[in-house]
């Protein structure tokens, strides 16, 4: 048992008065004060925090009602829109920029009695696999600290599994959530496309863009969904959600689930194959029916991502541009330098690389050799999995090749670093729901497994986690 | 000088994209007031219209409403499925580096509409129409070193209209701009208020001497109907003129001077942008059911093209229609069309109230200064009132007129308008006996007129009749009085 109860647990607690949410909240600040060397947080939100928490205790002690995440601190990573610190998306363009609106995700769990105590670091907007991508600075491993959290919601991951919070925010565009929820031993979930509000969230690909937890516990994980799913009049992508999310413990015999052929074998480091084969061992010990499934378009999905991302992403960042807000060169002697060197010097290396390929896919020309083909091919793995969920309940397979790598090890390399979303794009670009859970260490690094469900089947793929997750231990 | 001859060798072809500003309450995609015409810089921005991270557009559906009613009333359907696309360019004023447009799946496709030049009747093809939002305002200050931006008109939805290429003289190309003016008002769709330009017009010229198009100038912003002729007619003069010579004309954008009335070179289409079109990821497409499709069909009011011939069927001029056509948009409170739309079935006092509109109403609310308090309710039972009273004879055309004049200038409409006649000595007497008696009166007092008719001299029963209307004080009937007077003299 760590530091921290499950977040139900917690929230009853200060509900009841037996815990303040004051002292929740200076124990999170205490513990990110403690473990800042792993450089998983860039600011804590320290004043906003403790008043929003007084002002829980007070209502606890007038007998007043309070929400079902009462005093339960979180941390948001930092394209989150939220008040009381600086919204960076760990980019020098966004330095110094104070949000005048909130996420719709945070309002959510605000309403909730959540407490948001820091903003987790992340690659600048979002784009990369470890975290080296931040301007500003890189996470460290928990379980290594020469080695990456994953990303680009490592921030989030790493701070999770050092107890800085009970959870914390991620969004995952091609992986972003599960990676270093892999990475690091922690549990990530992913919803189905449009399940919570991106309204007040950095977009990245707004097609693939979703908002998820990570957590210890897929119990934590669900609780935390619960709270944020739901149709949002600010995103017109939103869905309608499920009754519940919180997972009822269902007995997992006789559920199928589709080991996917494409995930296994070539290219998975023997340690990582050797736990996920375990894990698929013991859950046929329990009773479920273990199949093999093919999906053929599966190979050139990370193909497909690296077109319709970078081109939406070419897109998302024409915002800055330094005339409202954020970074601005303010030495231009005419309107096209000040957008040329704001942009410049205001982004970073991927930052540029994204822009550079997302121009390219859309410009005239080119656009049907590319993002339209690349569309093309994403009908068509939609119909793929559409077809292999009419045999089996889930799929599974490997979160990632690989176990964390060293910090710097493929930092010159952009391709081997596209490479480690090989096995979580998919599920983004046709937009259902997945997770990863750990289930073992290979030379001491944390192996996460996959689990992907139909678009909309979220409260199914969390009871089935979160019996996997007993299974596993 | 270039002689008319050679001039008319030339065929001239013109194509005008048009702006429409939609009259919704919000933007098109945030909840903003789509009114800046009195706010202060910068004070209706949320944001969304100021594309802050994080920020997603949310379709105003009360636009699509309006896309809808243009596309029936541009003689066509709206599209069941249309999609917006971003056309990505930087300027301060495009806040997000695009701006949200409809590309290759507008909401409107192949409209056809038929316009009126000069009383000739023409058709013109609209190839689309797109709905987008305006991008905000650039201030240049004069002699400053900075430029300002003003964000209050950035998210304001607007309808682009693109006609075919077959529009071929200035006189045309102003009447499909007015065409397009009236249309978008009678479907109330926009203010239409060119002063304030919610409409603006982007004019298409080229000429050639072969059937294939000559290479086209493209002036913009143009937002008078007299200016778009102008346009016209200028460019078409500077293109045959620079042809004559032996220069090419060289494709690229024109500014319109009003003062010195004359196009100017803006910019060249060489420098044209790559605007990287794709479909909005965060917007799905606009896909609209037959059953919504026909609701909307069904509000529609009647469109220019179908009055002119309804109108025309009523015996009015093509001066008379344009009358009462464009007052019908000039107009702020009362509405003249509909008044008659609803009284359609009854063909004579349809024809009647048209009339009355074009010949009494009109001209009455040009030149007083009466408060305008009848409400169109009461303007319609005024006018049935007045139409049964003349049709039981109780009224002269003249008295009908004097009648409806008087209570326009009164504006307040009386309980009962017949006892209101009366009291006005506008009733004319039908009763036989009483007539019969004036005119045999007038008979003896004019004996050498009697004798006149009586010998065959028909023009002077007028004179006669005229001397029974005097003695009654005008209230006699005069077709009575007529039918009396020759049964008196044995004619």
């Amino acid at each position: 048992m760590g530091v921290w109860q499950p977040i139900a647990e917690i929230a009853e607690k200060v509900q009841s008065g037996e815990l303040k949410a004051l002292e929740l909240v200076e124990k999170s600040l205490g513990i990110i004060t403690e473990k800042q060397d792993y450089q998983a947080v860039i600011t804590t939100i320290e004043n906003r925090a403790k008043a929003r928490a007084q002002a829980i205790d007070e209502q606890v002690a007038k007998g007043q009602k309070v929400g079902q995440l009462a005093g339960v601190p979180f941390i948001a990573k930092d394209n989150f829109l939220v008040f009381g610190a600086e919204t960076t998306a760990a980019s020098n363009i966004l330095k110094g920029f104070e949000a005048p609106y909130q996420a719709t995700a945070i309002e959510k769990l605000e309403a909730e009695g959540a407490i948001c105590i820091a903003k987790a670091n992340l690659d600048a907007f979002a784009h990369g696999s470890s975290t080296e991508n931040s301007d500003f600075m890189t996470t460290h491993n928990p379980h290594d600290t020469s080695r990456v959290p994953g990303g680009s919601s490592g921030g989030s991951a790493a701070a999770v599994v050092l107890e800085m919070a009970p959870f914390a925010l991620g969004t995952d565009t091609g992986g972003s959530i599960r990676l270093p929820a892999s990475f690091t031993g922690s549990v990530g979930y992913k919803p189905t496309y449009g399940l919570v509000s991106r309204s007040g969230v950095i977009a990245m690909a707004s097609s693939t863009d979703v908002i998820g937890p990570l957590t210890m516990t897929v119990e934590d994980a669900a609780v935390v969904l619960d709270v944020m799913a739901g149709r949002d009049e600010l995103d017109s992508t939103t869905i309608e959600r499920e009754k519940s999310y919180l997972p009822v413990l269902s007995d997992i015999a006789g559920k199928k689930i589709g080991v996917v052929k494409e995930y296994m074998g070539e290219g998975i480091e023997p340690g990582v194959q050797q736990q996920v084969e375990n894990a698929i061992q013991k859950l046929r010990a329990t009773g479920v029916d273990v199949q093999e499934v093919s999906l053929p378009s599966l190979p050139l999905a990370l193909a497909v991502y690296y077109i319709i991302c970078p081109a939406e992403v070419s897109s998302n960042l024409s915002r800055y541009d330094g005339q409202r807000y954020g970074y601005s060169y303010t030495d231009a002697k005419d309107l096209e330098e000040s957008f040329s060197k704001t942009r410049s010097i205001g982004f970073g290396k991927e930052a540029k690389r994204r822009i550079m390929l997302g121009t390219y896919v859309l410009s005239s020309g080119y656009y049907d050799a590319y993002y339209k083909r690349a569309q093309t091919v994403r009908t068509k793995l939609i119909h793929e999995f559409e077809r292999a969920f009419s045999s089996v309940d889930f799929l599974l397979g490997p979160t990632a090749p690989t176990t964390a790598f060293k910090i710097g090890e493929n930092i010159d390399d952009p391709l081997k670093m596209y490479l480690t979303d090989i096995m979580t794009v998919a599920a983004n670009l046709v937009g259902a729901p997945a997770i990863s859970i750990p289930v073992g260490l290979s030379d001491g690094l944390p192996v996460g497994l996959q689990l992907i469900a139909e678009q909309g089947h979220d409260a199914a793929l969390l009871g089935f986690a979160k019996a996997t997750e007993g299974v596993m231990r | 000088m270039i002689s008319q001859e050679v001039r008319d060798q030339y065929k001239i072809t013109i194509g005008i994209e048009c702006h429409v500003q939609l009259k919704t309450r919000t933007k098109l995609f945030s909840a903003i007031s789509n009114d800046a015409r009195e706010a202060a810089p910068n004070t209706l921005v949320s944001h969304i219209c100021f594309g802050l991270p994080g920020a997603l557009p949310v379709l105003n559906e009360a636009a699509v409403h309006l896309a809808m009613r243009a596309a029936f009333a541009l003689g066509t359907e709206p599209q069941k499925f249309s999609k917006f696309d971003r056309k990505h360019y930087f300027y301060p004023d495009l806040p997000k580096g695009y701006q949200i447009t409809q590309f290759d799946q507008p909401i409107i496709l192949n409209g056809l509409i038929t316009i009126d030049v000069d009383g000739t009747k023409k058709r013109v093809g609209i190839t689309r129409a797109h709905l987008e939002e305006d991008a905000g305002k650039s201030m240049h200050p004069a002699g400053k070193d900075y430029s300002l931006v003003d964000l209050n008109r950035a998210g304001t939805p607007l309808l682009e209209i693109v006609s075919e290429p077959e529009i071929h003289t200035p006189a045309e190309a102003k009447a499909y701009a007015r065409e397009l003016y009236l249309r978008m008002k009678y479907a109330n769709v926009s203010d239409a208020n060119l002063y304030y330009g919610n409409m603006r017009f982007d004019v298409n010229v080229s000429v050639s001497k072969t059937d294939a198009l000559g290479t086209r100038t493209e002036s913009k912003n143009i937002n008078s109907f007299r200016a778009v002729e102008k346009v016209v007619e200028y460019e078409a003069n500077r293109q045959i003129e620079e042809l004559e010579k032996g220069n090419t004309i060289i494709q690229e954008t024109r500014g319109w001077d009003d003062a010195k009335q004359r196009t100017f070179s803006q910019r060249s289409k060489e420098e044209a942008h790559d605007y990287r079109y794709f479909p909005d990821p965060d917007l799905p497409p606009v896909v609209l059911d037959e059953t919504h499709i026909a609701q909307v069909k069904a509000e529609m009011p009647i469109m220019p093209d179908e009055w002119r011939d309804r109108l025309a069927s009523m015996g009015l001029d093509n001066a008379q229609t344009n009358t009462l056509l464009d007052a019908e948009v000039e107009e702020e409170i009362y509405s003249y069309l509909p008044l008659i739309e609803g009284h359609l079935a009854d063909k004579d006092f349809a024809k009647t109230l048209a009339n009355w509109l074009v010949n009494i109403e009109i001209p009455f609310r040009r030149d007083s200064e009466a408060p305008k308090s009848l409400k169109d309710i009461e303007r319609s039972e005024l006018f049935t009132a007045v139409y049964r009273l003349a049709k039981a004879g109780k009224l002269s055309s003249t008295n009908a007129k004097a009648l409806i004049l008087d209570v326009l200038q009164e504006s307040v409409l009386p309980e009962d308008i017949e006892k209101f006649a009366t009291e006005k000595g506008y009733i004319q007497v039908s009763d036989e006996g009483e007539i019969a008696k004036i005119v045999a009166q007038v008979i003896v007092d004019n004996a050498r007129a009697a004798d006149d008719v009586r010998n065959g001299e028909m023009k002077a029963i007028g004179f006669l009749v005229g001397q029974v209307m005097k003695a009654s004080k005008g209230k006699a009937n005069p077709g009575l009085a007529q039918k009396l007077l020759k049964k008196q003299l044995g004619v």
